[in-house]
């Protein structure tokens, strides 16, 4: 079966220049392995391939339990000088929570 | 010494709310208070105010906070350190102890100076962003280093009320008042790195209290009361030990949820969390429920602090020309497709760098993820960047022109000119900063 990660996970974006970064955590700790094990940096760069443009940095925080995602040349150019509207990439969270796994 | 502190924070960012500074201030029994308000390119506009008029240049709020918070800091001995200095920690100041003098209060203020390092650049640093030397960025405006703890502490050793800084690491606002109190050592990594997690939680205001957090319906992701969110305090024992919470009766919510977000918020890699104090690690973090709205942090670590100091250089980007124009009903898209094809060939041809968003389908994401696009309504804005204000403005003019010279039904047509303020940065070996602390009474 498929499940959206908006149905299990929240996130938060941040920004640093052109680096946006992007937090996955659970609700419930227990699904840390299955988003763990399935959303990959990978997986999370061929879903995001219109939005961030160089390579994605996985880290695993077990403890929180969390992952975190870093994700080069995402924000057309920088905060403080990029052509779009959502310069710092704010809204992007909900870009990764659009995200289909298999349970 | 003492045994336990409180430092509430209650601004995240430069146009952050004033009441619940008021609210903290008033009921939240704390020893500091901590308003955190400059952004990335915040220093460099301020730097541009400043140039105009020499007694300008600190954050634009400064004076309506002041008026409000001054005389309540005083009578709950509350002591404020801020970054609301900005480019002009001295003016602001002045300006401070002005205010004191028309309320009739007596105050000391200490002023860090020494993070604004713009006459020791040549312009040839190479810029951390780019591999290019700063100045191919652009006419460089500003440079200022983010200075640390160590700086800091000497104003703390005054009997200032006040400390108002320019640049400098969000959370050494936090790590400092920690230190001055428990005397820890400036080379104890890892208590500096638990006190840096504190710092990072705290920065953002009322990013930990649930500001930012809401997503209505769904009720894991409820936040109470959100018109009247309160700001977080943090609960600081000598052994670093730390308990967030936040003022009984306001609004927010602090929960795990909330404070896990914040923990990771525009962190880079989480085992190296750099600052002037200490290269921080929150990998080990461990964060516990401990009452209704009640958080605690343990486990924070760290290594060797970094030989050099991050500089932030603004210089100037230019100008971008924006309009705007709604489209509604039947085949909305498509006509504001039509019109974003016309605006494409009329500004092609002077404006190399052009943008053309469909607001209400895909401006934010730039993909909607294959979803059915048909929303009743859409917005198209197109943007260009230019070198003057003038070509700038011709962008808006064109798509205002679409009145009556695009497709059928647009309607209310804005245009915007902004000016551009471009952030690199590089790094400066520490010995060649130079901090000062000067004492300011009314």
């Amino acid at each position: 079966m498929s499940i959206k990660l908006y149905d299990i996970a929240h996130s938060r974006a941040g920004d640093k220049g052109n680096t946006l970064t992007l937090s996955l955590i659970p609700y419930d700790p227990a699904d840390y392995p299955l988003l763990r094990d399935r959303v990959t940096a990978e997986v999370v760069q061929t879903h995001l391939q219109a939005i961030v443009a160089g390579p994605i940095t996985r880290y695993e925080l077990p403890n929180l339990p969390a992952l975190h995602f870093v994700c080069q040349r995402a924000l057309t150019g920088g905060v403080t000088t990029s052509l779009t509207m959502d310069t710092h990439g704010k809204t992007l969270s909900y870009a990764l929570l659009e995200l289909f796994i298999d349970d | 010494m003492k045994q336990r502190i409180r430092i509430g924070c209650a601004a995240g960012f430069s146009g952050d709310r004033l009441e619940p500074a008021l609210i903290l201030t008033q009921y939240g029994q704390l020893d500091y208070l901590v308003l955190e308000c400059l952004a990335e390119r915040t220093i460099a506009l301020a730097q541009k105010r400043k140039r105009h008029d020499p007694t300008q240049g600190y954050d634009p709020l400064l004076e309506r906070r002041m008026e409000g918070l001054l005389p309540l800091l005083l009578a709950n001995k509350v002591r404020l350190i801020t970054n609301m200095g900005a480019a002009n920690p001295l003016a602001a100041a002045e300006k401070i102890a002005a205010i004191a003098r028309r309320l009739g209060l007596s105050v000391t203020v200490a002023v860090l100076t020494g993070d604004d390092v713009f006459d020791q650049l040549s312009g040839d640093e190479t810029a951390l962003e780019t591999g290019q030397p700063l100045r191919a960025s652009g006419p460089l405006l500003s440079a200022n280093a983010y200075l640390g703890t160590d700086a800091i502490l000497p104003a703390l050793a005054t009997d200032a009320q006040i400390i108002i800084t320019g640049r400098v690491a969000d959370p050494s606002l936090f790590v400092a008042p920690l230190v001055h109190t428990f005397g820890w050592s400036l080379t104890d990594w890892d208590q500096l790195g638990q006190a840096t997690v504190i710092g990072h939680l705290m920065e953002c205001a009322g990013q930990l209290t649930g500001g930012y957090f809401a997503d209505p319906g769904l009720d894991r992701k409820d936040v109470p009361d959100m018109a009247k969110l309160g700001h977080p305090f943090v609960d600081v024992t000598a052994d670093g030990m730390a308990v967030f919470g936040k003022v009984t009766g306001t609004g927010g919510r602090l929960s795990l949820a909330t404070a896990k977000e914040q923990l990771l918020y525009e962190v880079m890699d989480p085992s190296q969390y750099i600052t002037p104090d200490v290269v921080a690690d929150f990998t080990q973090v461990r964060l516990t429920e401990t009452g209704p709205d009640q958080i605690s942090a343990t486990g924070g670590r760290g290594n060797s602090r970094p030989d050099t100091l991050k500089v932030s250089v603004g210089y100037d980007g230019g100008f971008i020309g924006e309009g705007e124009i709604s489209y509604a009903g039947a085949n909305a898209l498509g006509r504001a497709q039509l019109a974003g094809s016309i605006m494409q060939e009329r500004l092609q041809d002077r404006f190399s760098d052009l943008r053309i968003d469909y607001i209400g389908s895909t401006s934010v994401h730039r993909t909607n993820f294959n979803q059915p696009p048909d929303p009743y309504e859409i917005r198209l804005r197109v943007a260009g960047r230019a070198t003057t204000a003038q070509q700038a403005a011709q962008v808006g003019e064109e798509v205002e022109a679409l009145y009556t010279n695009g497709p059928a039904g647009g309607g209310g047509a804005r245009k915007y000119v902004h000016e551009v303020v471009g952030i690199v940065s590089t790094l400066l070996d520490r010995s060649r900063v130079n901090p000062q602390i000067t004492l300011i009474t009314a």
